[in-house]
């Protein structure tokens, strides 16, 4: 039997294009939520297309009308089945204040162990200068750093020095920001590799991280060491480790270690932890790079050291508060009632 | 039919229907890529603009916001483009590509960012190495950021709206006085061959005369071996009118 698809299509045609235009109303406005006259209303159409769907498909199946039907359901399909908690409006506020550092401690397995890996790769950096000042061209593939520390740090401390970065303060500030949340999201990227390879990023960089910081100890300028590293490291170093963090729970998803859940539902379920965790680096690494531009190129005696150090340590403690308690539900939550 | 030789994703529905997706080659997104590519370096040449007029005033502050906005506007663009746009940049509307869930659900901003990070690991080591071979080797198409994200990119071929003009119902047509005929004819003839007929019909000003006529031909053989045909309803009657008056008899009902 084959239908009479004129007469079927001209009977259905109003549904169609009723539900057409729903859909369209929503794709235009991805958060807007509908009325329940509206829900049901779409919900209805659904069904009847899907069912007209069907008896196309079974009986004169004319390519053009089936393709249009096929389009249709596909849509509806995809709002009505879709997932219901990302139509919401972004709310930025409430994602720095609780989703970005509960999500760091629900993922704190792998934090620790991309910090693991970098100290493992700073005390390899660090003995190597120790044992070997000659390594230093190798370990530090950085011109500026290959010099001798104490001449570095006389002729930054020179009152001249202060005025170096007059005019390309925000140009540098720009530089670095874009350059650390590529190297983030690079660590994040090469979590593809099962973790190898944000393994291996995170020890290079603890290499050098290392190398750098007994270079300095080793030649007396400890003090200066930290007034330059702490105020922009002390959130650099953890926004990077943060994108490693990213790299190594996909490494889990990937690797999935209970085997019971297939790989697109691991996936489909640290999705939005790998890109929290990305987003939170990011972040992180805009105020770093304003920091480092505008306060870390200067030193004593424009800026004492003991302020630039104390100014590291408010921002490092500042942010073992966020990570490790913002966002905590207070004591009693969720008894109410019982 | 092109359609059969392009890779299909087919979901089904709880609802007991399927619908399905054409896959995007390759190739039809290498060039939404240089599409897109080309339409952010216009844009931001555009904006270079008022930033050069910035310089004029504060040189290093132009410069940052130069570097900065660059790198925000590239990144950015993909993932505001596909979230805004139902998974589609300017590249893949102009292509008729989309990006979708490979299950067929809501597209969303988890997805489309986490497909955009990773173009850091596709890119490597230099112009989609790594996300090119990986969508070649995948069953779906599926670069690195696909995978990890689960989307998928579909071409959406623009669709005409079915044309019944060209059943010319309205016409006489010689089986319709035959009803057994007609009947043994909705019997015998599966949506297959209908469909064949329709199709030839709605594209008859294509074809070269020679072929046409040897299409018509093929078609009414096949269809008048399917049941005798009186002769008083082909006779006079050329190939291609008998095709009509069969597609008619078989889509439409007159009462």
């Amino acid at each position: 039997m084959i239908v009479n698809l004129e007469k079927f299509i001209a009977r259905e045609r109003p549904g169609w294009e009723r539900l057409d235009r729903i859909l369209r109303r929503l794709a235009a406005d991805p958060a807007r939520t509908l009325a329940l006259d509206e829900v049901r209303e779409l919900e209805r159409l659904y069904q009847r297309a899907s069912a007209d769907l069907a008896r196309l498909a079974t009986f004169a199946a004319e390519p053009e009308a089936r393709h249009y039907l096929e389009n249709l359901v596909g849509r509806g399909y995809a709002e009505i089945h879709g997932a219901q908690a990302e139509r919401r409006r972004l709310r930025p506020w409430e994602w720095l204040a609780r989703t970005l550092p509960q999500t760091f401690r629900r993922r704190a397995a792998a934090w620790r162990l991309a910090v693991a890996l970098l100290l493992a790769g700073a005390a390899f950096g660090g003995m190597a200068v120790a044992l070997d000042p000659a390594a230093k061209p190798v370990l530090m593939p950085f011109s500026h750093l290959l010099g001798d520390p104490a001449q570095r740090v006389a002729e930054e401390e020179r009152p001249t020095a202060a005025g170096r970065m007059d005019g390309r303060k925000a140009t540098f500030a720009g530089q670095l920001m874009t350059h650390n949340i590529q190297v983030a999201f690079m660590a994040l990227a090469l979590g593809f590799t099962w973790g190898v390879g944000t393994l291996i990023f995170m020890f290079y960089n603890g290499v050098i991280l290392g190398a750098v910081a007994v270079d300095y100890i080793m030649a007396g300028q400890t003090q200066f060491l930290l007034g330059w590293l702490l105020p922009h490291g002390v959130i650099e170093i953890p926004a990077i480790l943060v994108g490693a963090q990213a790299g190594l729970v996909l490494a889990g998803a990937l690797l999935g270690r209970d085997g019971r859940e297939p790989l697109a539902g691991r996936m489909r379920a640290a999705a939005p932890d790998i890109v929290t965790l990305a987003l939170g680096a990011a972040l992180m690494l805009v105020w770093a790079g304003t920091i480092e531009s505008f306060f870390s190129q200067y030193h004593a005696p424009v800026i004492p050291y003991a302020a630039k150090i104390a100014f590291g340590a408010a921002e490092g403690t500042a942010l073992t508060w966020y990570f490790i308690l913002c966002g905590r539900k207070p004591r009693g939550a969720g008894k109410a009632g019982t | 039919m092109s359609a059969d030789r392009t890779q299909m994703l087919r979901i089904a529905t709880p609802e007991g229907v399927a619908f399905s997706f054409r896959l995007a080659s390759p190739l039809l997104r290498l060039g939404a890529l240089i599409v897109d590519f080309a339409a952010v370096l216009a844009a931001w040449s555009m904006v270079g603009v008022v930033i050069r007029l910035l310089g004029l005033v504060a040189e290093d502050l132009a410069q940052a916001v130069n570097i900065i906005g660059f790198f925000v506007f590239s990144q950015g663009y993909r993932i505001i483009g596909e979230w805004r746009w139902r998974g589609q940049t300017v590249g893949k509307r102009l292509l008729h590509l989309r990006v979708v869930d490979e299950q067929g659900l809501q597209l969303t901003f988890t997805q489309v960012v986490l497909r955009n990070l990773l173009r850091f690991v596709d890119f490597l080591p230099l112009a989609y190495g790594v996300g090119g071979i990986a969508a070649l080797v995948s069953r779906r198409g599926q670069r690195l950021g696909d995978l990890a994200a689960g989307t998928i990119v579909i071409w959406e071929p623009v669709a005409p709206q079915p044309d019944f003009t060209t059943l010319r119902g309205d016409k006489y047509n010689s089986l319709r006085a035959h009803p057994p005929v007609v009947a043994r004819l909705r019997q015998a003839a599966g949506p297959a061959e209908a469909r064949a007929a329709w199709q030839a019909l709605a594209r008859r000003d294509e074809l070269e005369e020679a072929a046409r006529v040897a299409l018509f031909a093929t078609l009414a053989d096949h269809f008048k071996s399917l049941t005798p045909i009186p002769t008083d309803a082909t006779e006079g009657v050329a190939d291609e009118q008998f095709v009509r008056n069969v597609v008619d008899v078989l889509f439409l009902t007159r009462g």
